[in-house]
């Protein structure tokens, strides 16, 4: 056995020569200085173009949900999608209850997505332009863009499992409805009596 | 104007929306030119970014032409060709004054964790993107960058984020002359974080991922050695082996949020959303890397349970860096570009769609179909 074993002893990996490298890889070790690298050193002050020490405030047209972490409303946000219904009212939950460091703040706004999804979708069903699964998945790519031989010639893994999906996306919903109708008929059932 | 609009878990479509106004004396209006579809935009798309609201329109990746100023804006003016990166940044807080200017703190009202991303959830402050005619850039003189003449459209995109975040990563990973760099994760980002890691002086890269069309472009792009992990009993066995038993002395995690490798983290991942990004994943950059060296998590790690496991392994010493991409390495990368360092765009394969077919775009980026690394999106004439 050979006295020079890598991290045994104190030798390195063999590893290809810098004139190798550079003859090899274009722009080899052009930014090998680290004071040639962009933002180097870190965390110095730089020209960065705003000419205010705090910046004007941006209107509040409407109340704003912010963190409870945050001190004041920050003076610029975006204004896209406002809160409303059911999603806003545990998004509002969770933006006035929960710090950033707990997991109930995350996963209520997850759980304020997927309410959002479905007051959307059934908002959708009265007006005339409804939710359509198939142009706004673009599953038709499946058939156009070779989805079969992108799974069947691949190496990829995900395939293997693709078997429990219709369980974990339709699961839920055959058992809520399966709820729904048992609950329903113990209702009437009830009320028969 | 025409815009993609989020519509739930896995449904975009393009509707009508108002133009943007001006909600800030420092805001510009930008006519969106060019837009892409970013790997973390899927992360939306699945619904997998708390607070990601139906009625957004994502793009965080867009240049195009400034159409209309705020009375403060100085730098730009109407006409303007110009790429914005995806971070938004007021340029005077704490933060930005020291050069964190992707953690601004006066421009995301929602989370102090994390500073302000166009389209990236409301968690990031709820703004609307690029994917769009048109698009409010708020902090117009800070962020924004002019196109120099000689750079195409293709390539200026890739600088407002993949490029620029790819690079920032090896940058990040304080690679060294002669060090051994590995790179989880060949999508775009990782496949340019392992183009960059040369630039520094790596002696090895090589890049970890299961799709081969993307190993072959890391290795004829990026000039990598592969492992494919789905050919391989144990990815970290394997990465010793290639290092006579030390690991590597960098380790970039460039996996996204949906990592789907195995049924575990398809079910509480892809499905459930009880966890974005790849424990597997994360593990392997852990385990992967020699004692003392560095790992960097680049990837799409989610905001709730799986940051509790990177918070204790860096209490435990694990990890020396996790800091998200910056826009301050756009300019730099922009300069690189012109001197040839950096790739161009036409080296890759990317899938243009018009603003209409974006929904197709999108199904085609996330299911991985037809060997696509990125779409490209053309908000065109409607």
């Amino acid at each position: 056995m050979s006295e020079q074993i890598p991290v045994y002893t104190a030798a390195a990996p063999p590893v290809p020569s810098p004139a190798e490298l550079r003859a090899r890889i274009p722009g080899w070790g052009v930014d090998l200085d680290p004071a040639d690298r962009p933002a180097y050193p870190r965390e110095r002050p730089e020209e960065t173009g705003a000419h205010w020490q705090l910046p004007e405030r941006q209107p509040e047209t409407s109340p704003r949900e912010r963190s409870v972490e945050h001190e004041m409303l920050p003076p610029v946000f975006g204004t896209t999608a406002p809160l409303h219904g059911l999603s806003g009212a545990v998004r509002r939950l969770s933006y006035r209850r929960c710090s950033e460091a707990r997991a109930a703040h995350w996963l209520l706004l997850i759980a304020a997505d997927r309410v959002d999804a479905v007051e959307s979708h059934l908002r959708s069903l009265a007006t005339a332009r409804p939710d359509n699964p198939v142009t706004e998945t673009g599953v038709r790519t499946e058939l156009t863009q070779g989805g079969l031989a992108a799974r069947r010639d691949s190496s990829r893994s995900d395939p293997r499992h693709r078997w429990s999906d219709p369980f974990i996306v339709a699961g839920p919903w055959v058992l809520g409805g399966a709820a729904a109708v048992l609950g329903l008929r113990r209702l009437v059932r009830g009320r028969r009596r | 104007m025409r815009a993609m609009v989020y519509r739930g878990p896995y449904k975009v479509r393009v509707e009508e929306k108002d133009v943007p106004a001006i909600e800030h004396p420092n805001d510009a209006i930008v006519r969106v030119a060019l837009a892409a579809i970013c790997g973390s935009d899927l992360h939306l798309y699945h619904g997998m970014m708390p607070d990601t609201r139906v009625g957004t329109t994502f793009g965080h990746e867009f240049i195009g032409v400034v159409e209309q100023v705020g009375p403060s804006v100085e730098r730009l003016k109407v006409g303007d060709r110009v790429m914005v990166p995806f971070n938004i940044s007021c340029g005077s807080c704490y933060f930005c004054s020291r050069g964190l200017l992707s953690n601004c703190h006066n421009v995301n009202p929602n989370a102090t964790a994390v500073g302000g991303i166009y389209a990236y959830s409301h968690t990031c402050g709820g703004y609307d993107g690029g994917q769009a005619e048109y698009v409010r850039v708020p902090f117009a003189d800070v962020g924004p960058t002019l196109i120099p003449d000689w750079m195409d459209d293709e390539d200026a995109v890739l600088l407002t984020d993949a490029v620029a975040t790819g690079y920032f990563g090896a940058q990040l990973g304080d690679i060294g002359e002669g060090d051994t760099v590995v790179v989880l994760g060949a999508g775009p980002v990782g496949l340019f974080a392992a183009r960059s890691a040369w630039f520094m002086g790596a002696a090895r890269v090589v890049v970890v991922d299961q799709l081969e069309y993307r190993l072959e472009k890391a290795r004829t792009f990026a000039y990598a050695e592969t492992v494919n992990f789905a050919e391989v009993d144990d990815v970290v066995v394997q990465l010793k082996r290639t290092t006579s038993g030390l690991g590597a002395d960098v380790v970039i995690d460039a996996v996204g949020a949906e990592a789907d490798g195995n049924l575990i983290q398809h079910v509480t991942g892809a499905k459930l959303k009880l966890q974005g990004g790849s424990p597997v994943a994360l593990n392997w950059a852990i385990d992967g890397v020699r004692k003392g060296g560095h790992r960097l998590g680049h990837g799409g790690l989610r905001p709730d349970l799986q940051r509790r496991e990177v918070r204790r392994r860096r209490e435990q010493g694990a990890d020396p860096a996790d800091e998200p991409g910056t826009c301050q390495a756009t300019v730099a990368a922009a300069l690189r570009a012109r001197a040839g360092r950096l790739p161009h765009a036409e080296r890759h394969r990317h899938l243009r769609v018009p603003l209409e077919h974006i929904a197709d775009g999108y199904h085609i980026f996330s299911a991985k179909l037809d060997d696509c690394i990125k779409v490209l999106v053309e908000p065109g004439e409607g």
